[in-house]
């Protein structure tokens, strides 16, 4: 797989690694998505933006096996599937890292890297391999852990998502969806987090980053798909895209605060 | 990242302290002391101030005769406190084992004595009956989401009836003394060379894990241990074990019962740090959820930690008739239930779940029989007794809430 830049131009006619059409989900009468699509593509970076109850969560979900959509397909390296379950995603290679980065706080980094997938030798488990294999992955994510032996518990915030992240490697994905990965973290373990977006994309992984930060999407996002009352509202290519135009998008409304200032400000500039 | 090729793969980062030597593992213990990572040192300071005490009081405590009598009360009592650390592991309780442990008592007396059965029969029989109730808490548990504290509670109770059920009329039951059972519980002792050849065996299978995992782990480029320090370490378990054994030696010397629970001990400390059964225990006790999305088969987990509960408490009422030689309604009841569950907490084991060893079913109960027997010898009345053991095991579950809270602000939880 080449190396990406994000600036290449990408063309439609890259295979489709996951490709979603007109997808449908019910909850009792709401009515959470409504045809919506979606394509992701090897070594791509799609955020999935929306305001609070815009579906963002439930695509999520249903990508993970944790709902089955009502209507609509779902095709994964151009075959048609379904995913009713967790596990049918995982086995897929879809890894989804969840806003609670569902860690064991109690382990230490290496057997949470390795959770229910645990390298063995002899029926015993293989500490020194899985240490090994821990580091290499953890270096080429350049990732800043100063030891895989300690309990989770006590790493920072960036470097407990650091290690969510890492684990969903673990189990060679092709797309990996990230759910909120920046909500709660500082600037600089943001600044970490978006580096290692980078090298998932590096990887040629497929990434689909759930975010309500429309800087953080701006700065490593590839393209942009934005939700609206449970509908597509716009798909974006990061070049030709200002953040007025993804809130207006998000919104539903060109007049905002944001597009106001914006505008006032042309105005004295003129 | 620069790879500095000097330091192992996992001492690269320039954060990491690094301490070398003698002086250096003396300053990582104490920093983990002050991160409330406190292991097994309360217990073990705790047990050297009850030995001290009692010592002082009655000079025949620490006399080898009563240490060996002390190792034999602990064993039918410690093996059922292993089952309970496997529970107490995954956040959960079992307050049945008293009672299963009495029913298994039970059907040894009624069917080696009255029916007559072979004995390997009849033990089968009662281990089948452990694992039954045990499989039934488990499925109760992940069928129906109640509380295990609720489950076992209806458990004792209903345990309890069938105990009496399979006694029947009779209220106590004999066994004969010449059975192979009572002899293994009462007078079956290692001979002295075969317990300096199981202690060496012990140690050897120590220093040459230790050995080998060191030379992988170099190989694999990460730091390891040096020989040195492997050879330091192995030496002194070798004196202390060699000591110990030595000491009882100086009377009976170690009972069979005993090194079975402490045999069983080991093997579940095995089971527990290195295979993929005892790493999913203790994720589902850290976060179950998360074990859950790792794909471990959470139900599973909870199922084989209930049924082994409930078969180490059918193997602790084994031992417990064949040392008293009888079985009888009150078999398994009384503090049994208690004396298991607070062996575990004395011993390490954490009540909130993910931390905690095998090994603490080993120390717990030597400090709670160490309380029961220095008191005996002193005459007190067995009020004494059960007001020391609760205070001493509230003591133990307050040092375990303190050191979680100390561990979260250290970030160690």
């Amino acid at each position: 797989m080449p190396t990406l830049s994000h600036t290449t131009p990408r063309s439609r006619t890259d295979a489709h690694l996951l490709s979603l059409r007109g997808i449908t989900k019910r909850f009792g009468a709401v009515r959470a998505l409504t045809g919506v699509d979606l394509d992701v593509f090897a070594g791509e970076v799609v955020a999935i933006v929306g305001d609070n109850g815009a579906g963002k969560s439930t695509l999520v979900k249903i990508l993970a096996g944790v709902h089955p959509p009502d209507a609509g397909t779902i095709s994964f390296g151009g075959v048609m599937t379904t995913i009713p379950t967790p596990t049918d995603s995982r086995d897929l290679g879809i890894a989804t890292v969840y806003q609670d980065l569902s860690l064991c706080d109690n382990l230490d980094v290496v057997s949470n890297l390795w959770l229910g997938r645990e390298l063995r030798k002899g029926g015993a488990l293989d500490e020194v391999e899985m240490e090994q294999r821990s580091w290499t992955l953890l270096r080429e994510l350049s990732a800043r852990i100063p030891s895989v032996r300690i309990p989770v518990a006590s790493l920072s915030g960036g470097q407990r998502q650091t290690v969510a992240i890492a684990r969903s490697l673990i189990g060679e994905p092709s797309v990996v969806i990230l759910d909120e990965p920046t909500a709660a973290l500082g600037v600089a373990q943001t600044a970490e987090v978006l580096n290692l977006i980078e090298r998932l994309r590096e990887r040629g992984l497929g990434v689909i980053l759930i975010s309500h930060n429309i800087a953080d999407v701006q700065a490593v996002a590839d393209r942009i798909v934005v939700l609206r009352l449970g509908r597509n509202n716009g798909d974006f290519r990061i070049a030709d895209v200002t953040s007025e135009m993804i809130i207006g998008a998000i919104t539903g409304a060109t007049d905002n605060s944001v597009s106001r200032r914006a505008a006032l400000q042309e105005e004295n500039d003129s | 990242m620069t790879i500095d090729s000097a330091k192992p793969l996992d001492q690269q980062d320039e954060r990491l302290l690094h301490h070398s030597g003698f002086r250096g593992a003396v300053g990582d213990f104490l920093q983990r002391l002050r991160g409330g990572d406190l292991g097994s040192l309360p217990v073990v300071l705790g047990l050297i101030i009850i030995w001290t005490i009692f010592q002082v009081l009655n000079p025949n405590f620490l006399s080898s005769t009563n240490l060996v009598n002390l190792t034999m009360q602990s064993a039918a009592v410690g093996t059922i406190a292993i089952g309970i650390v496997l529970v107490l592991l995954l956040g959960e309780i079992d307050l049945s084992v008293g009672s299963v442990s009495g029913l298994s008592s039970a059907i040894l007396a009624v069917g080696f004595v009255q029916l007559g059965l072979p004995l390997p029969v009849v033990l089968l029989a009662s281990l089948v009956a452990g694992v039954v109730a045990g499989a039934a808490f488990g499925f109760l548990r992940t069928l129906f989401g109640v509380p295990s504290f609720v489950i076992t509670l209806g458990g004792l109770l209903g345990i309890l009836g069938l105990q009496l059920f399979v006694l029947g009329k009779t209220k106590s039951i004999n066994i004969p003394f010449d059975s192979v059972i009572v002899q293994f519980g009462q007078q079956w002792f290692l001979p002295a060379w075969a317990s300096y050849t199981l202690v060496v065996i012990a140690v050897a299978i120590f220093a040459y894990n230790q050995l080998s995992l060191s030379r992988r782990r170099e190989g694999a480029g990460l730091s390891s241990t040096p020989a040195s320090i492997i050879i330091v370490r192995s030496a002194g378990l070798l004196a202390v074990l060699g000591a110990a054994t030595w000491y009882l030696n100086l009377s009976r010397g170690v009972g069979a019962p005993f090194a079975l629970f402490l045999l069983l001990v080991v093997i579940m400390h095995f089971f527990l740090t290195r295979t993929r059964w005892g790493r999913s225990v203790f994720a589902v006790g850290g976060n179950v959820e998360a074990a859950r999305r790792a794909g471990i088969r959470v139900n599973r987990v909870y199922i084989s930690v209930f049924v082994l509960c409930s078969l180490f408490a059918a193997l602790g009422g084994l031992l417990a008739a064949a040392r008293a030689a009888s079985a009888n309604s009150s078999s398994g009841g009384g503090d049994t239930n208690l004396n298991a569950i607070a062996a575990a907490v004395i011993g390490g084991t954490s009540l909130f779940g993910g931390r905690g060893s095998a090994f603490s079913a080993v120390l717990g109960i030597v400090v709670i029989m160490s309380i029961n027997s220095g008191l005996a010898l002193l005459f007190l009345e067995s009020y004494v007794q059960y007001i020391v053991t609760g205070a001493v095991l509230l003591l133990a579950v307050v040092i375990d809430s303190l050191s979680r809270r100390s561990r979260a602000a250290a970030g160690r939880a």
